[in-house]
């Protein structure tokens, strides 16, 4: 691994072209990704959630929180109008007040982009899943058809799973190749792409050292985010798990100038719970990530306690679930 | 050889559970002559806070009992209350003072009102329910349904008869409690907390905070998801009363007001305690079909 940061983004990443070659030198390269310390990674995010933050610091991290949110269903139930709602709620949380900012991005399936769209137009981002979410146990013909679709549709964001399967048999090169071939699916027509989050869904990779060694697999095959579940799995984020992915993002730009996105998905419920995700992201990764194009919560409850906790420290009274929409 | 004092600090009730203050803070409890005899729990804002939380999940399943599951319920606090007896009435004792005839008379009264309580679980709706007459082919009736969430600010000086004689007809008919004991007597409640516990009253349907009424009365008072609210722990503060009415007026809460003085608990009740935090739904059945 490259010691100092080169200058040149491009020249950065072909510093690495050799590592991704062959399954062989994949292997040995991750491999040799120093351990993740258990004890001490689960230690410093305690530790860090235990910052108090209050006041005018509360106010600035509940808004970012907000602006941050993926809002998100991905139920076998969505039905047209129940997304729309969604994609309305996205663009205006609190009614109530005008001075509340839209979430970043509404997260659902792909049949559903046009629908989102249609609401949102380009006020707010529209992520669809794709490449046979939540499993992703299809064939790549399958999966890449998938992507297009959704690209086709209008996704500005795909969220892609990988094959868990394949990389827990240490099949490495494989689960690159998919995700290499995957964001060429993401391309339009105009050259541009849609941006391309992985999803590992860490609750299924086992150890620390899988989810650091993930992380740099999904960011040298060019992700532009990386995520942690796909919210369908027992444990989804944690705190420990999103500081790993927060090293190795920091960690890559430090290497290559090339910085990556991390957005933790599932599980994350409370206001009180965002702002020490928000900590963390500031003391490990770095301010530079504290903006939505950075740094994404996967949450659909998350947003009803945000907007209360703004409520209250607007209003300086309690609010209640009452005053807010169900999804 | 003199045995080493066991000195208490008492935690508050909340989700059936027995946290301690959020902030920390506690406080000393004296007894009616001034002397130490524990530490209670000082509540904050944010176990107000917190109470509710637990008092709104709660909601959903107790409301949905039958009454008659209530009232057993109910009962079965006061079963439990009579086999704690010498407790209770060492702490009203300690609490109010008095000669232990006259705490006796009182555990003796605030189990009673448990009993007379649990008896109209089932009964309410047959006085204030009615079938309604009407010009048309329906039928038609009206039945009182719980108010929802219930903030309570429990009497001051009758710590333990008149802390049985706010809580149990908010809870009889299926409202759910957050209720702020006496401030300067709160063992009983501390007590009643613990019979709560060991009973089979869900956790969260009563939340017991030992604190002051008026510094945690403006935030239950306020709060948006609290449905209605009992004065009577802040009875003689006119103006304080006042500015509790006008933080309730907020979300429309439904508020029985503060009494110009603390009443004697010992009279009979009625059922206007009941009354108070009930909504009335009338339902249009059609008929001759």
């Amino acid at each position: 691994m490259p010691t100092t940061a080169p200058s040149d983004p491009v020249q950065g990443l072909a510093a690495y072209s050799e590592v991704t070659a062959s399954e062989a030198s994949l292997r040995r390269f991750l491999h040799g990704l120093p351990g993740v310390d258990q004890v001490g990674a689960e230690a410093r995010a305690t530790g860090l959630g235990t910052r108090s933050i209050k006041t005018t610091s509360k106010a600035w991290a509940l808004d970012l929180a907000i602006r941050m949110v993926d809002l998100t269903t991905l139920e076998g139930q969505d039905t047209p109008g129940k997304v729309r709602a969604l994609a309305s709620k996205a663009l205006r949380p609190d009614p109530a007040d005008p001075g509340c900012p839209s979430v970043a991005a509404v997260c659902v399936y792909g049949d559903m982009v046009g629908e989102v769209k249609a609401v949102v137009g380009d006020r707010v981002n529209v992520a669809a899943v794709a490449t046979a979410f939540p499993s992703g146990r299809a064939s790549m013909a399958i999966k890449l058809a998938d992507t297009r679709d959704a690209v086709a549709a209008g996704a500005d964001e795909i969220d892609m799973v990988i094959d868990r399967g394949a990389f827990l048999a240490g099949h490495y090169l494989q689960v690159f190749e998919e995700i290499v071939a995957v964001r060429d699916a993401c391309a339009r027509p105009d050259g541009s792409h849609a941006h391309l989050k992985v999803i590992f869904e860490t609750g299924e990779l086992q150890t620390y050292d899988n989810v650091r060694r993930a992380s740099w697999l999904a960011m040298l095959a060019g992700s532009d985010f990386i995520k942690t579940s796909t919210g369908k799995v027992q444990p989804a984020a944690t705190l420990p798990v999103t500081l790993v992915m927060l090293e190795a993002v920091r960690d890559f730009r430090e290497a290559t100038g090339v910085q990556i996105g991390v957005k933790p998905a599932g599980g994350i419920r409370t206001a009180k719970d965002a702002i020490k995700y928000l900590v963390m992201v500031n003391e490990i990764a770095g301010d530079d990530w504290l903006d939505p194009d950075w740094f994404r919560f996967g949450a659909s409850t998350l947003l009803n306690d945000l907007l209360m906790q703004r409520t209250k420290m607007t209003t300086g009274r309690y609010s209640g679930p009452d005053y807010f929409t169900l999804d | 050889m003199a045995r080493i004092d066991v000195r208490k600090t008492y935690k508050l009730y909340i989700g059936g559970a027995f946290p301690r203050s959020e902030s920390g803070h506690s406080y000393e409890v004296t007894d009616s002559l001034g002397k130490f005899v524990a530490n209670a729990a000082l509540a904050s804002r944010k176990d107000v806070r917190d109470a509710v939380v637990a008092a709104r999940k709660a909601f959903g399943g107790w409301s949905a009992r039958t009454a008659y599951n209530r009232g057993q319920v109910l009962y079965r606090i006061a079963e439990v209350m009579e086999d704690r007896r010498p407790q209770f009435e060492e702490a009203v004792k300690q609490s109010e003072g008095g000669t232990a005839a006259a705490a006796r008379a009182q555990v003796d009264a605030a189990v009673d009102r448990l009993v007379w309580y649990a008896g109209w679980a089932d009964k309410l709706a047959q006085v204030v329910g009615n079938a309604n007459p009407v010009a048309g082919p329906f039928f038609n009736h009206s039945a009182p349904e719980p108010t929802g969430l219930v903030g309570v600010l429990a009497p001051q000086s009758s710590s333990l008869l008149g802390l049985v004689s706010v809580v149990a007809p908010v809870v009889v008919t299926g409202n759910t409690a957050v209720v702020v004991s006496s401030y300067d007597r709160p063992l009983p409640a501390v007590t009643f907390a613990e019979v709560l516990a060991t009973s089979d009253v869900p956790g969260g349907v009563i939340n017991i905070l030992t604190g002051d009424a008026a510094a945690l009365g403006p935030w239950l008072a306020a709060h948006m998801d609290v449905n209605a609210i009992d004065l009577a722990g802040v009875a003689g503060s006119t103006e304080l009363a006042t500015s509790l009415e006008v933080a309730a007026a907020d979300n429309l809460k439904r508020v029985r007001r503060a009494p110009a003085a603390e009443p004697d608990w010992s009279a009979d009740p009625g059922i206007g305690a009941m009354t108070a935090f009930v909504e009335t739904k009338t339902v249009w059945h059609p008929i001759g079909i």
